[in-house]
């Protein structure tokens, strides 16, 4: 075979595994979407789960994710910004930042499930709160913040040095140059790495399973106070996810149609994922353009 | 008296807020660090219980192949070999990788150097969504798809090493694919060109010139995928079938360390050598998290150096 | 390249009690890790008068001009030793407020650089920090600064549109309204006018003759007829050494220093 048949057969190889992860991957979202859409209805989505007769929703679950993630958020946000912040203007390079950074990289790297031991460990027992959205939202906070603390550094790093330069030259602090002109210029990359990783937590439940709990109580969807103990908001009440709620029917087995629950619920997760994703680009792009006058209205 | 002068040596309002947000800066970074140095500590503590305190011999721990922390075998020892298990990780996460490597690199190759428009359209934006799927999607369509494929063709439950390595390769597949273009398109343009100038195919360009000089990042891609298919848990918990025994043959219901732990950690009592041995199961996996992380290290020194 | 006795210097001094010192250097030097970039500076620049800072590229004028606001302390790997006068303090020294000496020490860079803001907040933006709250004096701030910078007339209409969209010219003169809406005491520009085409260049400079009746300004530049057509004193650097400053019309006429004499001349290297 001489050099010009195997750059054929090659480029045909390569071609091959191009259609066939096409393939596999289309079909993998066809799947989902063909076999849970049609499950998708308003009722699916409001009703509470059933255990053992079929007909039941997700609509508890819903409303958990969609709070955990909210608290998680609140949680991680300042947080992952601090930590970014100190190491991209602050941090000097010495042997503790090598530290620093070698932890977050460790951190990042750990296995949700080791990340949600730990949270059962010290959040559920030893801080004594229990299988509760608190526990998860930390469990959350600790599985999500090397990640957006390491998007919040590129970030910022990725704003010219000369912006800094100007800042100081007026005789603001370093702190000031950065979250007045530093931060609001990384703003389109720092929120296209926070909705990502929202989007990242909102389909995590290896970490919740032990912290979150795994059952979901009636709520009364009536009474908002928190303290009160079937308020959606009581966020000492176990909250069993969307994610974790699929994982449990299937491991259970006990619920009739845990099938085309499951297949519902893997849509509107994968509905969510997808516009997490869009929406973090649509966004990431909208406020650059807002920010550089650079779009139709200008700034 | 020069009112310039006196504020030179005052402490300005810009230094207070410079101190108050270094100092906030300072506890964000503090807590992570902590964070990790407590999760260390405690998962260290616990797992290692299991040698110190209910005096397992680390050998057998991971040699033995009897799991069942709770009873005790003809000599009166407790049953808690995890070789099982461990057998199990590496299995998926080797095989996993063995199948999703040709794959994730030849698509790669085929996004950066034959078709980089219809490439980077198509299949980029796909495997970034892909990426983001929850892992108990893939567990679901394991257990709704592939195992019972797997039965079919191969009868038994479906339930195995088989069905597990599946789901992982579909699951690392999108991370592994997306660095791969990532170190593919780290190569400089130049090196191609000055290829192609020779008169080489482009085949042998990409074969000769271009993977190897990306050999250091697409290695790095595997290892981050396999580290993240060692450490998956409830994607495979939901398709290997969680029977702590050594696997004889890839379509056996097995386990993995994390499918034990997630099936057993709610079931144990904190402080029980059933639960103590769960933590050394956690223990283990934090260790290979470790290593992935010093192998990912070591290649990117090996890389830097060439 | 000639060698050139570094040794051999002719710095002019000044009587305080005839000629009011702004801002001095006494045997500055700064290094970059181990490498020293510039090896004991001393130079006295009077107060309301324009000095001006030639020298070929890589001869350290940069270096020397950001540590006068001590910009230097911002870059990791560099040493600042020496003094540096101002207002009968040494400002080289960590008990001096950094920033409150910045304001009064005020810098423009070569390379414009706005803020991602609208030409009303990049020039508002520091004074609102620094306590100036009054919409009327911040207005009039943006009016008068513009005006002094010569940029007023172009952007009155647009006032909160980004800065970004101005032409590299009217960025930088952008950047100088800013710097001198601080009221700063002294003005450091570090080749102003560098990215600026020919009428930029003259509005610039016109600006700074202008504003030298308030300011004392120290301006570091590659070109040799704007150091003499603006400045009233020029210092000729030299590999981190300033080898001669004298009055400008003594410089470009009758220089001390062989080294001078060629680089003035044109014959240099
Ligand atoms: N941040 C830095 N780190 C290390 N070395 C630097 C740094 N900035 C400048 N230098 C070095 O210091 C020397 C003097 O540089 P400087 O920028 O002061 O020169 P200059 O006279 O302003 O030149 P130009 O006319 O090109 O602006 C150069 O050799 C340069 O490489
Ligand atoms: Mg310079």
């Amino acid at each position: 075979m001489n050099v010009k048949q195997q750059d054929k057969l090659a480029t045909g190889i390569l071609y091959t595994i191009a259609g066939i992860i096409i393939l596999v991957l289309a079909s993998l979202l066809a799947f989902i979407l063909i076999q849970g859409l049609p499950h998708v209805t308003w009722h699916f989505l409001t009703a509470p789960a059933r255990s053992f007769e079929a007909g039941g929703g997700i609509g508890i679950q819903l409303f958990n994710s969609f709070y955990l993630l909210v608290l998680a958020m609140l949680i991680s946000v300042p947080l992952s910004l601090g930590a970014g912040i100190y190491l991209s203007e602050y941090a000097k390079k010495n042997w503790l930042t090598s530290l620093i950074r070698t932890s977050i990289e460790i951190l990042s790297s750990l296995p949700s499930v080791v990340v949600g031991l730990f949270g059962f460990l010290i959040f559920v027992i030893q801080f004594k709160f229990g299988f509760s959205i608190l526990s998860g939202a930390l469990v959350l906070t600790v599985f999500n913040l090397p990640l957006l603390t390491r998007n919040v550094e590129e970030s910022l790093a990725s704003i010219s040095s000369m912006q800094r330069e100007a800042g100081l030259a007026l005789g603001l602090s370093r702190w000031e140059t950065v979250m007045r002109i530093i931060v609001p210029e990384a703003l389109p990359g720092i929120t296209t790495g926070m909705i990502l990783g929202a989007g990242r937590v909102f389909g995590e439940a290896a970490a919740l399973i032990y912290t979150a709990g795994q059952s979901a109580p009636a709520l009364d969807f009536t009474n908002w106070n928190p303290f009160y103990i079937a308020s959606p908001l009581n966020p000492m009440r176990p909250a069993e996810t969307l994610a974790v709620h699929i994982w449990k029917i299937n491991s259970e087995g006990i619920m009739p149609d845990a099938v085309a629950v499951s297949a519902g619920a893997s849509a509107v997760l994968i509905v969510a994922v997808l516009l997490f994703n869009l929406g973090a680009r649509w966004f990431g792009q909208h406020l650059y353009q807002k920010m550089t006058g650079t779009g139709k209205k200008g700034a | 008296m020069d009112p310039i002068r006196e504020s030179l040596l005052k402490v300005s309002h810009q230094a207070k807020l410079e101190r108050r947000g270094r100092i906030i800066g300072l506890f964000c970074i503090s807590l992570i660090v902590i964070v990790v140095a407590a999760i260390f500590y405690f998962v260290a503590s616990r797992g290692l219980a299991t040698f110190y305190h209910d005096k397992i011999n680390l050998w057998d721990f991971l040699t033995k192949q009897a799991w069942n922390p709770g009873t005790k075998d003809s000599h009166g020892n407790p049953a808690v070999g995890a070789l099982p298990m461990i057998v199990g990780s590496f299995l998926v996460t080797i095989f996993a990788a063995i199948v999703a490597t040709p794959f994730a690199i030849g698509a790669a190759i085929f996004m950066t150097e034959i078709s980089p428009r219809r490439g980077m359209q198509i299949l980029k934006p796909v495997t970034e969504l892909l990426v983001g799927i929850p892992s108990v999607v893939y567990g679901f369509i394991g257990l709704t798809v592939v195992v019972p494929v797997i039965r079919q063709l191969f009868g038994g439950t479906g339930f195995g090493i088989l069905a597990g390595t599946m789901v992982l390769f579909v699951m690392i597949l999108p991370t592994v694919t997306s660095m791969s273009v990532d170190a593919l398109q780290a190569v400089p343009r130049y090196y191609r060109e000055a290829s192609l100038a020779l008169g080489a195919t482009r085949w042998q360009t990409i074969y000769k010139v271009v993977l190897r000089s990306a050999t250091p990042g697409l290695l790095t891609a595997v290892v981050f995928g396999m580290a993240r298919a060692f450490g998956e848990a409830l994607a495979v918990q939901m398709v290997i079938g969680n029977a702590a025994l050594l696997p004889h043959n890839l379509v056996s219901p097995a386990s993995t360390l994390t499918s034990i732990l997630t099936m057993g950690i709610g079931n144990t009592i904190m402080g029980s050598l059933e639960n103590n041995a769960l933590w050394s199961l956690a223990l283990i996996l934090l260790l290979m998290s470790l290593v992935f992380n010093l192998l990912i290290r070591l290649i990117g020194r090996k890389g830097a150096m060439k | 390249m000639k060698d050139y006795d570094l040794t051999k210097t002719a710095i002019k001094t000044f009587d305080p009690e005839v000629q009011e010192i702004a801002l001095s250097t006494d045997d500055l030097h700064v290094f970059y890790g181990s490498k020293e970039q510039i090896k004991g500076v001393s130079l006295q620049f009077p107060r309301y008068q324009i000095s001006s800072i030639i020298g070929s590229s890589g001869s350290g004028k940069s270096t020397y001009l950001r540590s006068l606001n001590r910009m230097n302390d911002e870059i990791q790997i560099a040493r600042v030793t020496g003094k540096i006068m101002y207002r009968g303090l040494d400002i080289n020294q960590p008990k001096i407020d950094v920033f409150e000496m910045r304001k009064h020490i005020g810098m423009v860079f070569q390379r414009p650089n706005p803020f991602a803001k609208s030409i009303y907040d990049n020039i508002t933006f520091a004074p609102i920090r620094h306590g100036v709250k009054d919409k009327k004096v911040l207005d009039q701030l943006v009016e008068t600064t513009l005006q002094q910078a010569g940029l007023w007339k172009e952007v009155k209409d647009t006032l909160h549109k980004s800065a970004l969209a101005l032409s590299g010219g009217q960025q930088q003169r952008l950047c100088i309204a800013r710097a001198i809406a601080m009221k700063p005491d002294i003005l450091l520009l570090d080749e102003p006018a560098s990215a600026l085409d020919p009428i930029s260049t003259s509005v610039v400079e016109d600006t700074l003759a202008q504003l030298k009746a308030h300011y004392t300004i120290i301006i570091v530049t590659h070109n040799m007829q704007q150091a003499a057509r603006i400045s009233d004193y020029t210092a000729f650097f030299h590999q981190g050494v300033a080898l001669e400053y004298a009055e400008t019309k003594r410089i470009f006429t009758k220089p001390a220093i062989q080294a001078t004499d060629d680089y003035v001349s044109g014959h240099f290297g």
